[in-house]
């Protein structure tokens, strides 16, 4: 209780107005400290010049950009109004029922048609870098993030290799596809993906139970870890198991069909998407638009599935095992299969979308599987508040299209100079935006909890009293 | 023979030689006593008297390192076999588990949910444990998971919208609202469980352990950090719930208005062993009860408290 009103407000900052003069001495100081960490850090770059000797290379005008922004950013702060009450500032941003059902429905009205919105406004051969890099891309992780919402944000066990069941997903329909269904029945070739999504989602899901198994009886740190180990022995293996997985050469997967009907001919025989309709201009357009929405219908079916498990017996006692797993058990319920389910569930969700990622992307290899994916499908889950499926879509929005509009801000090089790749700093960004968000809103963008059943009226449970789980 | 449930007074629990060792420390040492059918039986004793480790052994929190708690629902004429039955290497008796029948647990041998599913032992615990972030009426439906479980046809039904489900889970909360109603909290079951005061929780953790249907409800303190008129509040509902739900209760206590006031049975510990068994009379009147117990510096204000005037 203590800790949720004290927040991150920094001491005196918000309490007693600061003299300007006051101000100015801190800004100064952050500024020096800011100094002091560029110089190092920032300022000295070596770089080869044409006889290949290393050469230093001062930056000085970004070190003053640098500390110029920290500057005023701190003066800003120093000197703002003191709030009167951060308490009711961070109510009134909590979401009511009705506003976030008027969400849903708006969100799902947008994404239905987001892509007819991308063709119109920017054209076809535009449209493949909305649709596909961001569409496609923050699809997958927002249907990830619901996925791994099921085992960290209810049932409230903390898994850091969740990746890996992505991979075994990937690698299910890079092997079936390129490997079991040429040897056997070359026939379905073209409906292979169809055939290894549910294949995919189950051995996804085996592998999450044995996963679950070893980690029933450990909690909170103990856990995290040995899901972390989990996630990098299945990329181990798909790295030094070179006759099974092909090692770091990777696998060419074949592409996604539209039901059988491929969008591009590889013999240039077959009719493909674009004759049977005929529709002219660039295939990969409709392949990008169809990927599109399969990630869309799989995502939806995962809210779905979640939405209506949270209301089941199942459901409900993945959250009281996040709340008190000894009461749980005090009340017969089998703690084991509870998490069991949990697991192999959340996982069977990975699987699906590591399938969906392996058509999607044409080739895999490990280097798509490793820890930095899992800690951000995390990241997403703990950011959009741990329970809440809007909450993980609009974070998964939020982080996934941000390293896109990154990749986007070229007129930045007009400011920092043209050797400025805004791309790179994405990981400071995001570790910037983190820590913010987790002094804005400590348990996640919708941190309030919907209860599943109701007596007179469905009230929404204060995210301060919803447990966290541990283990 | 037709089978036939333990009248008032007989056996249910019956608990034998336990012995609960941590490493070197004994906590509990050759414990026995019965716990009888339709009945309040307190155990008390000093802090550190090995009471919540009985209770944990009981409801299989510990596996206690030797001894054998049997308990018991059917009468006493049908537990001849009992012996059979330790031999046998079983956890319970044929038919133990079979709804309108009965037999024996033999609860040493069984892991915790189990107990709580099959045997039908609930339980609370000293530092109330209710799902705080999931509502009153959330925590009394989660009581009921296993029937609803099976009802949901291990979820599959339920998740095709299966009417059996619908009709269980309506079930399920007459049962909470009933409960609500007996505890006074119906008009807070949308509230987080965590919103309520303390009596409140108490009174719900009550309520959630019965909502399992039990067959013996074990209450760890709990009248702890209640008030004088929740008290009084306390000793009605656990006299309703052995009256009229004809659940027995074996309770650890420290308050003695309510001790003394609705028990039927008390077995007093001390340094892990049984020192006193009786009804209060006796105990209130056992000289080892009185000296170590309560101490034996202050022994007028000791015989008052022990008499139960002293409030």
């Amino acid at each position: 209780m203590a800790g949720k009103s004290s927040g991150g407000e920094a001491p005196g900052a918000a309490s007693a107005p600061v003299s300007v003069l006051d101000a100015l001495k801190g800004a100064l100081f952050a500024a020096l400290i800011a100094l002091g960490l560029c110089i190092p850090m920032v300022l000295l770059r070596t770089e080869q010049d044409i006889s290949n000797r290393l050469v230093l290379e001062p930056k000085w005008g970004l070190v003053a950009a640098i500390v110029g922004i920290v500057f005023a950013a701190r003066l800003a702060w120093l000197m703002k109004p003191a709030r009167q009450s951060s308490t009711k500032a961070r109510a009134a941003l909590t979401l009511s029922p009705g506003a976030a059902r008027g969400l849903q429905v708006g969100g799902l009205a947008l994404l239905a048609l987001y892509p007819i919105f991308a063709l119109l406004v920017v054209g076809p051969s535009g449209a493949i870098k909305w649709v596909d890099n961001f569409g496609v891309k923050i699809l997958i992780f927002v249907m990830l993030g619901w996925g791994l919402n099921i085992v960290v944000g209810l049932a409230g066990l903390l898994d850091l290799g969740y990746v890996a069941f992505y991979a075994v997903g990937a690698y299910a329909y890079a092997i079936i596809a390129t490997k079991v269904i040429p040897a056997t029945a070359p026939a379905l070739g073209p409906y292979a993906f169809w055939i290894c999504l549910p294949i995919a989602g189950l051995l996804a899901a085996f592998w999450g139970i044995i996963l679950g198994f070893p980690v029933l009886r450990l909690r909170g740190d103990y856990l995290a870890i040995v899901t972390l180990a989990f996630g990098e022995i299945i990329r181990l293996v798909l790295i030094n198991w070179i006759d099974f997985s092909n090692g770091y050469a990777g696998i060419q997967t074949p592409r996604i069909t539209f039901f059988g009907v491929p969008f591009t001919s590889l013999s240039g025989d077959e009719r493909t998407f674009s004759d049977i309709f005929g529709l002219t201009g660039t295939p990969t357009v409709y392949r990008a638009i169809f990927l599109y929405y399969v990630i869309l219908c799989l995502a939806l079916l995962t809210a779905a599935v979640t939405i209506r498990l949270r209301r089941m017996p199942i459901g409900r006692a993945w959250e009281a095992l996040r709340e008190d797993e000894i009461a749980c058990r005090s009340l017969g319920i089998n703690t084991t299969n509870t998490k069991l389910t949990a697991f192999a569930i959340g996982a069977g969700f990975g699987g699906f979308a590591g399938a969906f990622f392996s058509a999607r992307q044409g080739f895999i290899d490990p280097k798509s599987f490793e820890f930095i994916e899992s800690a951000t499908i995390l990241a997403i889950v703990v950011l959009g508040g741990m329970g809440s499926l809007l909450g993980v879509a609009i974070a998964a929005i939020a982080m996934i299209g941000g390293i896109e509009i990154l990749r986007e801000l070229d007129w930045l090089k007009r400011i920092f100079g043209p050797d400025f790749d805004p791309a790179l700093y994405r990981m400071l960004i995001f570790g910037l935006a983190m820590v913010l968000m987790m002094i804005w809103k400590p348990r996640g963008l919708i941190s309030t909890r919907e209860p599943t059943i109701f007596l007179k009226e469905r009230r929404a449970v204060s995210g301060a009293l919803v447990k966290e789980g541990h283990g | 023979m037709r089978l036939v449930p333990p009248r008032k007074g007989d056996p249910l629990l019956v608990v034998e030689h336990m012995t609960m060792r941590f490493g070197g420390l004994v906590a509990v040492s050759n414990l026995s006593f019965t716990a009888q059918a339709g009945l309040i039986t307190a155990l008390i004793g000093p802090n550190g008297a090995g009471k919540t480790t009985v209770f944990n052994c009981i409801t299989g929190f510990y596996k206690p390192t030797t001894g054998r708690m049997a308990l018991q629902t059917l009468a006493p004429q049908h537990n001849r076999d009992i012996d059979a039955l330790t031999r046998s290497g079983r956890r319970w008796s044929a038919g133990a588990t079979t709804p309108g029948t009965g037999g024996t647990f033999l609860l040493e041998r069984m892991p915790d949910y189990e107990i709580a599913a099959k045997a039908r032992v609930a339980r609370t615990f000293q530092n109330i444990r209710l799902f705080s972030g999931m509502t009153v009426l959330e925590n009394l439906i989660v009581a009921q998971h296993n029937k609803l479980m099976d009802a949901s046809g291990w979820t599959v039904k339920g998740l095709l919208g299966s009417r059996v489900y619908k009709a269980a889970e309506a079930e399920a909360i007459d049962r909470a609202r009933l409960w609500l109603q007996r505890i006074g909290l119906e008009d807070r079951a949308d509230d987080a469980a965590g919103e309520l005061p303390y009596g409140a929780q108490r009174r719900l953790e009550i309520a959630r352990a019965m909502c399992t249907e039990p067959r013996l409800l074990c209450l760890d303190e709990p009248a702890a950090g209640l008030n004088p008129r929740e008290s009084a509040e306390l000793n009605t509902l656990l006299k309703h719930i052995r009256d009229e739900d004809g659940v027995s209760i074996l309770l650890i206590e420290h308050d003695m208005s309510v001790v003394m006031g609705i028990s039927d049975h008390i077995v007093v510990l001390e340094y892990g062993k049984k020192i006193s068994d009786g009804t209060p009379e006796h105990v209130r009147n056992d000289p080892k009860v009185i000296a170590a117990y309560l101490g034996v510096e202050d022994e007028e204000e000791v015989a008052a408290a022990v008499r139960g005037d002293a409030r």
